[in-house]
């Protein structure tokens, strides 16, 4: 089943409609609800690779449906650590859970002062509203 | 598409049932309602309907009108009777596809061609200036609604009998009037119910009352390319032949019509390129326009949602396109490993 429309306050937010989890020197990715929704049901994921860098702003991976491939956009920059295997296995999984079991991978931040630039969820709320 | 899309009788259903709608062929079409997965499956398991009522309906009349169409169309409409239809090619003097379709016959020598939205208007323009005396052509598709009601128990949650595929006759459903022809494009047993264009959101409501599940163009793609029915404007072009897209099938070569000579000749050569259907042998999913490595390019591509892998179709060298012959394809610069498969794709109960 989809999820719910929702948007966890605990998170960062990308306009590219990428969400960070942060926790210290790292960070989780993934696509929000709304990014999900839009592609919607993921038949596809492909992820960086472990160990390469990823920059702000430019893609780490690709999310298919079955009609169309969306970038993932890196909302920060850093060393990928970790991809989410079970969104490569079963991507739907991201449609279930985006903030959950959908994550995407997880990253050593380069430069923890990007995060200021991110949208809180309030800002990242009135920007899904413009859509 | 510049200005402003046209929109079919059936528009304000749509959006009422939450359908994510597109531009198609000029029409704003739904390309889904719940998911195309799900409405995938509706069709396999059970039943779906489709609005295709975009879709073009020429009529083509009169004492000459089979004489001419013998000469414009690929297909040998003397093989078929009163009742019946035909898949058949317009094809251009080089042996070009300008359209595929399919011709209803009626008594009197009355047909009915009912063509790819995109095309309807390159197909009366063609048939128009080629119009001998004693036909007549005429685009009617603002008169009609058009409905595929496709799946397994499509007939049955209809109320109809069985009936040969590629017939059609005048019936009745809850009282509304129709043609009834079992033609569709998803592989499964179905109809096509074409009704006045005034009757349309009474028929779709009598047929999603059936049980029918609302299908869009996404779930219409991936069924026409698992059973590897070819697309206008993908599969087959004015730039592509019949016989290299594996539709010699529709083609009478014995008789006279435009472009058969440009036709036998790619017959007796061998074609140089064929269409394929393959599946992909890595995680990925190949898409319209990516390049088949040793010279070929793929010209459908999706997720199968019965076989839950990548699958397609595409033009290869011919010494590529035996079944199981290894492709790679050009994955936005990624090597993906595929193989020539038989068509179809998907056979019922290989799932």
């Amino acid at each position: 089943m989809p999820a719910t429309e929702s948007y966890p306050d605990d998170l960062r937010y990308h306009r590219e409609h990428d969400w960070a989890r942060i926790e210290g020197e790292e960070a989780t990715f993934g696509i929000t609800w709304f990014a999900q929704d839009a592609l919607g049901e993921l038949v596809h994921y492909e992820p960086a690779e472990v160990g390469s860098t990823v920059t702000r702003g430019s893609p780490c991976g690709e999310v298919e449906s079955v009609k169309a491939v969306s970038d993932v956009i890196a909302p920060l920059s850093g060393e990928v650590l970790e991809v989410n295997q079970k969104a490569v296995d079963e991507p739907e999984v991201v449609n279930e859970d985006p903030y959950g079991e959908g994550w995407l991978v997880r990253v050593r931040l380069s430069d923890p002062d990007e995060v200021g630039e991110l949208m809180d969820v309030e800002a990242y709320r009135a920007h899904v509203a413009e859509q | 598409m510049e200005g402003t899309l046209l929109r079919t009788p059936l528009f304000a259903r749509h959006v009422s049932a939450g359908a994510r709608l597109v531009p198609f062929a000029g029409y704003e079409m739904p390309v889904q309602y719940e998911g195309v997965i799900e409405e995938h499956r509706a069709v396999r398991a059970d039943c779906g309907v489709f609005d295709v009522s975009h879709m073009g309906e020429l009529h083509v009349d009169g004492p000459t009108a089979e004489a001419f169409l013998q000469d414009v169309l690929s297909n040998d409409l003397a093989k078929i009777g009163d009742g019946e239809a035909q898949y058949t090619l317009l094809t251009n003097e080089l042996g070009g596809i300008v359209d595929d379709l399919i011709a209803y016959r009626f008594a009197h020598g009355q047909f009915l061609l009912v063509v790819n939205a995109s095309n309807r208007a390159a197909v009366h323009r063609w048939l128009k200036e080629r119009e001998p005396r004693g036909t007549e052509v005429r685009d009617a598709s603002d008169e009609y609604g058009l409905l595929a009601v496709q799946g397994p128990r499509s007939l049955e949650r209809l109320g109809l009998e069985q009936r040969p595929a590629f017939t059609h006759d005048m019936g009745e459903l809850d009282g509304i009037d129709v043609m009834v022809c079992r033609t569709g494009y998803t592989g499964e047993l179905g109809v096509e119910l074409c009704c006045a264009q005034d009757d349309a959101v009474a028929l779709w409501d009598a047929v999603t009352a059936r049980g029918a599940v609302p299908c869009g163009l996404g779930a219409r793609d991936t069924l026409r390319l698992e059973v590897c029915y070819p697309l206008h404007g993908n599969d087959i072009t004015v730039d592509t032949d019949a016989v290299s897209a594996g539709l010699g099938w529709a083609c009478a070569l014995g008789k006279d019509f435009t472009g058969v000579e440009a036709l036998r000749r790619v017959k007796e050569e061998g074609p140089a390129r064929r269409l394929v259907a393959f599946v992909m042998d890595e995680k990925a999913i190949p898409r319209q326009g990516m390049a088949i490595e040793g010279g070929g390019e793929v010209t459908s591509g999706s997720h199968s949602p019965m076989l839950g892998i990548g699958i397609g179709m595409g033009y290869v060298p011919a010494a590529s396109a035996a079944p199981g012959s290894e492709l790679v394809l050009d994955v936005r610069g990624k090597p993906r490993r595929a193989h020539v498969v038989k068509k179809p794709i998907y056979r019922k109960g290989e799932s």
